[in-house]
């Protein structure tokens, strides 16, 4: 076990390597850092002044070298401008002193410095994650019961009438993209088109102070999107315990239907969605983007869409390690749990 | 003139009928529900003929209650549609209208369901799909939308109005406005104009047409990089295996809309790094054709020159031609028959490259089950190349999963499309695709709810019909 953990570790540390290595090299390709010039300097600078902008900052130089002081494995940036004044990376864009470090990178941790927001990506990351955890853990809250209750009542009796409406509920909740569900909700119950003006069309609100006024909405877009997905792969696993031989034998012995799917099925049933609930985060990141940009909640998502919008490099580097971290150790943690809910599973 | 209202003259008897209808459904469904999940459990009894015996008890009479009410209401939409057929917008209102405007969909909707389940038994797979209700109706949502994108596509037929037309003063005008006489040919704007006065419905359905033309042509180009790389690194394992899947999981654990946001802006494109993605994904395809056709022909070579030469030499024009674009990096090739119009190259490519790594899973998980299966011994034995083992052994004996994987991944390609329309991302803003007029439906959702809501409408029903047209034919080839 401890092997397999650590070797699963060494795969997900080369993973986040790679993967803000792709991410840095893409926002420093050439127009990329030429727009952030604009964006940050002025709009109307000359190709000469973009160039030495970029060049006094230390932008113009090897990616490799780039990404080495970002990790914190080589000496940041120090450099004098034609303008005579001194710049440095660890300075985060303020005067260069003598505590000014020599290393600034994440393994010192320092995350860097967001050009939109002007703060410490750390600390944006931390607000911003703290938005989005809130959300997310309402969420859970609607979905996990939910798409567990939906399952297993159409699991319990394959073919039933009772299967065969909640799979064509299912079916059309992993349909409805949260692009379209969020607008039918906000169309339907936060407009006055259909006089069913029940909760608010965005969430800005909500940052400081939950209502259920404020909240629904949103959390019923991103839960809708995952429901589906998980109620049906209960519901496929529910049917697979229902046909296995110790629940006939326990029919045969005269244990009534009630029991028989509370007592002995349900346990068994509920390995498989485990797995994919924790496989679900992925997507939900997904739909919190999409449903932070819509309601206008200003959490991770709405942070990533602004960093990538603008080529705020080291926020979207600093959103993507915390993204890809999520997605790797939900994966290790759905595969550490698939074998303790399963003990016919060993590791080998 | 005035405006339409949704039913026109036909409102006074069918309004409240629908209505009534609906509640009554609705209704019986939960009270079917809830007496279903109490429900005594119930054994099927079978006649002397054979026949089942239908429940005599109360929850029988429950059970059936819902589907008589719903042959009732599909009876009303049916006699609706009909009068509406004749009548049209003047008297039929906008539903009416449309339903008229719709008329060459429909029939040639009637003509396949005819055809198809006459013949139904001679059609294999795809005529299985008609003993399936769910299947029918989600194959019918899909015809709907083929039917529609290939009429407003190649015969500019349904839509009421140029897509890109602006009539000054219905900026945001509710549906069934009317169009001031000298402006255009159909009198009303059937749901309304949007922000920039152009009419609704013409671009929903001129939506249909990006999302035909793209969807299922990038789902099939995934799946050939998918197998193309999947059949191998299951079939072999090893350091193929490992290095394969490593890449793999690695941009599945990019959140889709950070990649679509890194491959998708101006400047990348400016880079020209998504035309050369383009030119390593679309070798796929000629590889796999290649090597599918050499794997079969190989000991008659004579005949597998022939036949690669006729099928690879168009190919290889096509995909130079695809590939090369005038003004980009890649601009080598004299022979340039065409240009792909502005973002949709990048769009497809960028929503292959997300949807491949999926497949490549899901296809080296069936090789890894299906190479341990005794006809792939035999063949083995037999002294078959690994190739054709793969192409012609292997994947065949793939097919029902992939066939249903197919169908489910054009849904989610199109929920793709629509991720980076509703970003904003890639296809021009003036696009009439559906994620674009739902990104600018939404801006002003607040005060004007009608511009979002039918493109919204229409990819939730086409994303509905794929998904459950892959359950039935799932349904379907687990009967065998």
């Amino acid at each position: 076990m401890g092997v397999f953990i650590l070797r699963r570790a060494g795969v997900m540390l080369l993973t986040a390597l790679c993967l803000t290595f792709i991410v840095f090299w893409l926002t420093n390709l050439q127009p990329n850092l030429e727009k952030l010039a604009k964006t940050q300097g002025n709009m109307r600078m000359t190709d000469a002044q973009v160039a030495s902008w970029l060049d006094e900052r230390g932008y113009n130089r090897n990616v490799l070298v780039k990404y080495g002081e970002w990790l914190g494995v080589l000496p940041g940036h120090v450099s004098t401008g034609r303008d005579g004044e001194t710049r440095a990376r660890c300075a985060d864009g303020g005067a260069v002193t003598a505590e000014t470090a020599t290393f600034c990178g994440v393994l010192q941790g320092d995350w860097g410095y967001s050009t939109v927001f002007r703060d410490e990506v750390a600390r944006i990351l931390g607000e911003r994650g703290w938005q989005t955890a809130k959300l997310m853990f309402f969420v859970m809250l609607v979905m996990v019961p939910g798409a567990l209750v939906i399952g297993v009542l159409a699991g319990m009796n394959e073919g039933s009438r009772t299967d065969r409406s909640l799979s064509t509920v299912s079916i059309l909740s992993t349909a409805t993209p949260e692009y379209v569900s969020g607008v039918v909700f906000i169309a339907v119950f936060a407009t006055a088109a259909f006089n069913m003006q029940w909760f608010k069309g965005t969430a800005t609100s909500a940052m400081d102070n939950i209502t259920f006024e404020n909240f629904t909405l949103p959390v019923l877009t991103v839960a809708l999107y995952g429901m589906g997905y998980i109620a049906r792969m209960t519901r496929a696993a529910m049917t697979e315990v229902m046909t296995a031989q110790y629940i006939r034998t326990a029919r045969l012995k005269g244990v009534g239907f009630r029991s028989i799917v509370l007592r002995h099925a349900l346990r068994n049933a509920l390995i498989a969605p485990f797995t994919v609930i924790m496989l679900q985060f992925p997507w939900l990141l997904n739909g919190v983007v999409i449903v932070e940009t819509l309601f206008n909640y200003k959490g991770f998502g709405w942070t990533l869409v602004q960093a990538a919008g603008n080529n705020d490099i080291e926020l979207l580097l600093g959103v993507s390690v915390v993204s890809v971290f999520v997605v790797l150790a939900t994966q290790l943690i759905s595969d550490i749990g698939y074998v303790f809910l399963n003990p016919r599973i060993r590791m080998s | 003139m005035d405006s339409l209202t949704w039913l026109g003259a036909l409102a006074p008897f069918f309004g409240p009928a629908f209505g009534i209808g609906a509640a009554a459904l609705g209704l019986a469904l939960v009270v079917q529900f809830i007496a279903g999940v109490f429900a005594p459990h119930h054994k099927p009894q079978t006649r002397d003929d054979g026949t089942l015996r239908q429940r005599a008890d109360i929850f029988g009479r429950l059970d059936r209650l819902p589907g008589l009410i719903f042959a009732g209401l599909v009876a009303l939409m049916l006699a609706f549609a009909g009068i509406s057929l004749v009548v049209g917008h003047e008297s039929g209102g906008i539903m009416g209208g449309m339903i008229q405007r719709f008329l060459p969909v429909w029939i040639a909707l009637i003509a396949t369901f005819g055809l198809s389940i006459r013949f139904k038994r001679r059609l294999g797979l795809y005529g299985k799909l008609f003993d399936s209700t769910i299947g029918m109706i989600g194959f019918g949502l899909v015809m709907f939308w083929v039917f529609t994108a290939l009429f407003v596509g190649l015969f500019d037929l349904i839509g009421t109005h140029d897509p890109l037309a602006q009539v000054s003063g219905l900026k945001n005008a509710p549906p069934g406005v009317p169009v001031p006489a000298d402006e255009a040919a159909f009198p009303t704007y059937l749901l309304g104009g949007d922000n920039l006065a152009r009419d609704i419905f013409s671009r929903m359905v001129e939506g249909s047409v990006v999302v035909m033309m793209i969807a299922p042509l990038a789902t099939l180009f995934a799946f050939m990089v998918g197998i193309t790389l999947g059949l191998p690194a299951g079939y072999y394992g090893g350091t193929l295996d490992t290095v394969l899947s490593f890449a793999a999981n690695l941009i599945l654990a990019f959140p889709v809309i950070l990649l679509f946001y890194l491959l998708v802006t101006p400047e990348i494109i400016a880079t020209g790094l998504p035309t050369f993605m383009a030119m390593v994904l679309f070798v796929f395809p000629l590889v796999f054709l290649g090597v599918l056709i050499h794997a079969r022909f190989r000991n008659r070579a004579g005949q597998s020159r022939a036949i690669l030469a006729l099928v690879l030499g168009p190919l290889v024009l096509l995909y130079l031609s695809v590939v090369n674009q005038a003004g980009t990096p890649v601009d080598f090739w004299p022979l340039d028959f065409f240009d792909i119009p502005g973002g949709i190259l990048v769009v497809f490519v960028a929503v292959v490259f997300v949807n491949s790594p999926t497949v490549f899973r899901i296809v080296r998980g069936l090789t890894l089950d299906i190479k341990t299966r005794d006809y792939v011994a035999a063949a083995q034995t037999r002294g078959e190349r690994p190739w054709y083992i793969m192409l012609w052994e292997i994947l065949p004996n793939a097919r029902g999963p992939l066939i249903v994987d197919f169908c489910l991944r054009i849904g989610y390609t199109t929920i793709l499309l629509g991720t980076l329309g509703f970003f904003g991302l890639g296809l021009p803003p003036e696009s009439p695709d559906w994620g674009s007029t739902i990104n600018e439906g939404r801006k002003l959702l607040m005060i004007y709810a009608h511009p979002a809501l039918p493109p919204a409408l229409a990819l939730l029903s086409l994303v509905l019909g794929l998904n459950l047209m892959a359950d039935g034919l799932r349904e379907e080839s687990l009967k065998d």
